[in-house]
């Protein structure tokens, strides 16, 4: 009798991690999370860059229709890359403000950075020790969230915004 | 051409499979006491084949023979010579050849050496081995096929990654291989000892050597694997708790369970289920590591091989084993008595494999939980050093002292009489503990506890040694050189942990940086132009500022050409007492260079206690073989 409840444990046991492992080999293994489009934002304060006293939070989203979330960093190569969409973006259009999150980065080198591709920001938030950022659901920059006034998401960018990504969002806020 | 060589031999050897295992059968039908001549010449023909094959392989990647899609994918012209070499078993399908001509290798040395032992459990044995080459050959064959061609030909290989062309990493899989799939033979063996009945005693004197033989193995694989990324991932460490180091501490758990309560089953004739279960377990727990690994399942350093439609195979091949060996366990499975002394030889055996199951468990979880809360509930966490530390390193110091005290114990039951000579030698533990404590700087009780029973460990085993040359029986030696070496082990470990010294700032050239020991300056920077690399060479100046000795320290960023890639060589000064670790890196778009500089001391007795134990499994070899 006891040998047999043991068998039935051992058999469950195994069946149950050789199926798990056949539904691991079919999930997609690269970190997704696309899974946040749709959900609201929540709570935030982010503080500006080269001023402590100056904060947005939440209630800054809600008055602009659009508002895109850059994460960014001088470190970042891609960065660089995405920095032309970024700019365009914001002298094409009043619709859309465009908030900055400096992830993991030193002031200055951020400046320096800004002052020489150009600031394509309506607010530079500093995340130095990248809590915010990770509170976003971001795990590695260049990334983009597009949100709307109601505080929800409508798109998440990962990796660096290219033509197709810039033309998406064009039509989006539209 | 090669290609055609290769898929030929591949499929001889699995009709040459096909033929061992139908005459065997056959044979088992016959009542002449000695196995037929011919399994004997169609083995020797399967082993002769297979080494071609596997040779066949590396003629493709020394002649960088690109009409060959792995050794396109997996090599270049300028290659050193060498690590064309080791590019044969630096990917997946290469080493897949490579755990094939093992399980051949295995089979047909166990076939050769025991003929002394029953013919059908000899039989059955190379019929389950000859059913995994089977496996395995398919798997080769249908998805995993070294010999595919390419048409056009290319003109030039991909290149093998840099981070792989390391002499430690080129010998590591070969000794990992040979010590998890040489565990086939006595999963085979086990099986055979199943249905065939031929138990006890003497199945575990027909196993023996190989257990030994794939412990030695394992261990060194293992070491390798960990001097490499201490000299090469340039993190200044030796082990991370990464999943995959972990799959390889599964088998190795199960394994150095295996090998000693195989003592009692040898001496005693008990135990023999259990040891069953862990014969079955270690190569189960091998395959299921190759299949995490191999499958992507699980993402890390070792990740160069992941590919879903591999996995699949493998976890059905996996499956397969476990239910066959499950079935037939339960199938023969009949309830064993037996009592143990408590003052006994085996009950301390049994206590060190309570502590192996305890490891291995425990190591077991933290892989295989992450992985059932992603794919059930889409939850990323990561199980790391925190858990395995609390987890493991208190139940290692009860360990220590019973590694100590264990082996002093007779069989059945003894008087003991060894009290006081315990009461002195933890006294003179704790009292080279408080020194330490004194002298050196403050740690945790926990800390405490490790050394006392580390130091407690080493003493006692040198007092053993001592006792060897008295009487000059050098049976026991191997077994205490290898507790000793772990009692060093742990001892060189605790102490690299507790006194390890690490700066992270950022320098450039020209600029000093002081820290309490120490003065670093930046001299300058050169560029070297090598075969297929170019290095970037830091040129430091280290003054020890307690007796101004200078040194020089060239840490490198390589940038390889063909795959593009940066690796970032750190310099190690090793020496008796302390190794220095510097790494530079470069910071994007700026002249500065971060800079991470550790002490570290006893680094290199770390490594040596590690191979003395692997010293003490070889040394038992050879002592066994010589009196026979």
């Amino acid at each position: 009798m006891k040998i047999n409840i043991l068998k039935i444990i051992i058999f469950s046991f195994v069946i149950f991690s050789l199926s798990v492992f056949w539904l691991g080999l079919k999930i997609d293994n690269n970190y997704d999370t696309k899974s946040l489009i749709g959900s609201k934002i929540s709570n935030f304060q982010l503080t500006e860059i080269n001023n402590n006293n100056q904060h947005i939070s939440n209630e800054y989203l809600k008055k602009n229709k659009y508002t895109l979330i850059n994460f960014f960093a001088s470190w970042c190569a891609p960065c660089r890359a995405e920095h032309r969409y970024l700019l365009s973006l914001s002298s094409k259009n009043k619709k859309i403000k465009i908030i900055g999150i400096n992830f993991k980065d030193k002031k200055i080198n951020a400046n320096n950075f800004l002052k020489e591709l150009g600031n394509p920001y309506d607010f530079v938030g500093q995340d130095t020790d990248g809590k915010i950022s990770i509170s976003f659901g971001i795990y590695g920059i260049p990334e983009s969230i597009l949100v709307n006034n109601e505080l929800t998401v409508i798109k998440k960018i990962i990796g660096p915004i290219d033509q197709t990504q810039f033309d998406d969002v064009l039509k989006i806020i539209q | 051409m090669l290609s055609n060589i290769g898929i030929s031999l591949v499929v001889l050897i699995i009709i040459l499979s096909f033929l061992i295992i139908y005459i065997a059968i056959l044979d088992l039908k016959t009542s002449n006491q000695f196995i037929k001549k011919n399994i004997y010449k169609l083995s020797l023909f399967q082993i002769t084949f297979t080494v071609l094959c596997f040779f066949t392989l590396i003629i493709g990647f020394i002649n960088s023979d690109f009409s060959l899609i792995n050794v396109y994918e997996n090599s270049h012209t300028t290659k050193p010579f060498f690590y064309k070499i080791a590019g044969t078993w630096g990917n997946h399908e290469g080493s897949l050849l490579l755990w094939v001509n093992i399980l051949v290798i295995f089979s047909y040395l166990f076939l050769i050496f025991n003929h002394s032992h029953d013919k059908k459990f000899r039989l059955y044995t190379l019929i389950f081995q000859n059913i995994l080459i089977l496996g395995f050959l398919f798997f080769l064959l249908l998805n995993s096929n070294p010999f595919n061609s390419i048409y056009p030909i290319p003109l030039e290989g991909l290149g093998l990654n840099p981070i792989l062309q390391d002499p430690a990493l080129a010998i590591h899989p070969p000794l990992l291989y040979v010590g998890f799939v040489g565990c086939s033979i006595y999963f085979s063996a086990a099986m055979a000892s199943l249905i065939s009945g031929y138990s006890g005693k003497l199945f575990a004197q027909s196993i023996k050597t190989w257990v030994k033989i794939s412990w030695c193995f394992q261990t060194l694989g293992i070491i390798v694997g960990s001097i490499w990324a201490y000299y090469e991932l340039g993190w200044g460490g030796f082990w991370f708790w990464d999943p995959v180091e972990n799959a390889s501490l599964l088998p190795w758990f199960a394994i150095t369970a295996l090998m000693h309560s195989l003592i009692v089953l040898e001496k005693r004739n008990a135990l023999y289920y259990w040891v069953i279960i862990l014969c079955l377990s270690t190569f189960i727990l091998s395959v299921t590591g190759t299949f995490l690994v191999r499958s992507g399942i699980l993402n890390s350093v070792h990740t160069f091989a992941s590919d879903p439609s591999r996995g699949i195979y493998i976890l059905l091949f996996l499956s397969l084993m476990i239910f066959s060996a499950l079935t037939i366990f339960f199938k023969k499975y009949k309830k064993e008595t037996y009592i143990f002394n408590l003052k006994s030889r085996e009950t301390f055996i049994l206590a060190n494999n309570w502590f192996m199951v305890f490891f291995l468990l425990t190591v077991l979880i933290g892989i295989l939980y992450p992985i059932f809360l992603d794919v059930l509930t889409n939850v990323k966490i990561s199980v790391g050093p925190p858990f395995f530390n609390i987890v493991i390193i208190p139940l290692v110091v009860p360990l220590m002292f019973l590694m100590a005290i264990g082996p002093k114990f007779g069989w059945i039951k003894s008087q003991n009489k060894m009290f006081h000579k315990i009461l002195l030698l933890i006294l003179g533990a704790i009292i080279i503990n408080l020194l330490i404590f004194y002298f050196f700087g403050k740690y945790s009780f926990l800390s405490n506890s490790i050394f006392i029973a580390a130091i407690f460990l080493i003493l006692y085993s040198l007092l053993d040694i001592k006792k060897i040359f008295n009487n000059k029986n050098k049976m026991e030696l191997p077994r205490i050189i290898s507790h000793l070496s772990f009692g060093l082990l742990v001892f060189f470990i605790g102490i690299n942990h507790q006194f390890s010294l690490e700066e992270d700032f950022n320098l450039k050239v020209g600029e000093i940086k002081k820290t309490n020991d120490y003065e670093i300056n930046f001299e300058d920077i050169k560029i070297k132009e090598n075969k297929n690399y170019k290095a970037v060479i830091g040129n430091f100046r280290l003054t020890n500022l307690k007796n101004n000795l200078a040194q020089y320290l060239e840490p490198e960023i390589r940038i390889y050409s063909n795959p593009e890639t940066l690796t970032y060589e750190a310099a190690i000064k090793t020496k008796i007492t302390s190794d220095l670790y510097l790494t530079m890196s470069n910071v994007s778009r700026s002249d500065y260079y971060n800079i991470k500089f550790q002490k570290k001391p006893f680094m290199i007795w770390i490594w040596i206690s590690a191979l003395m134990i692997t010293l003490g499994g070889f040394m038992q070899l050879t002592l066994k073989k010589n009196e026979d």
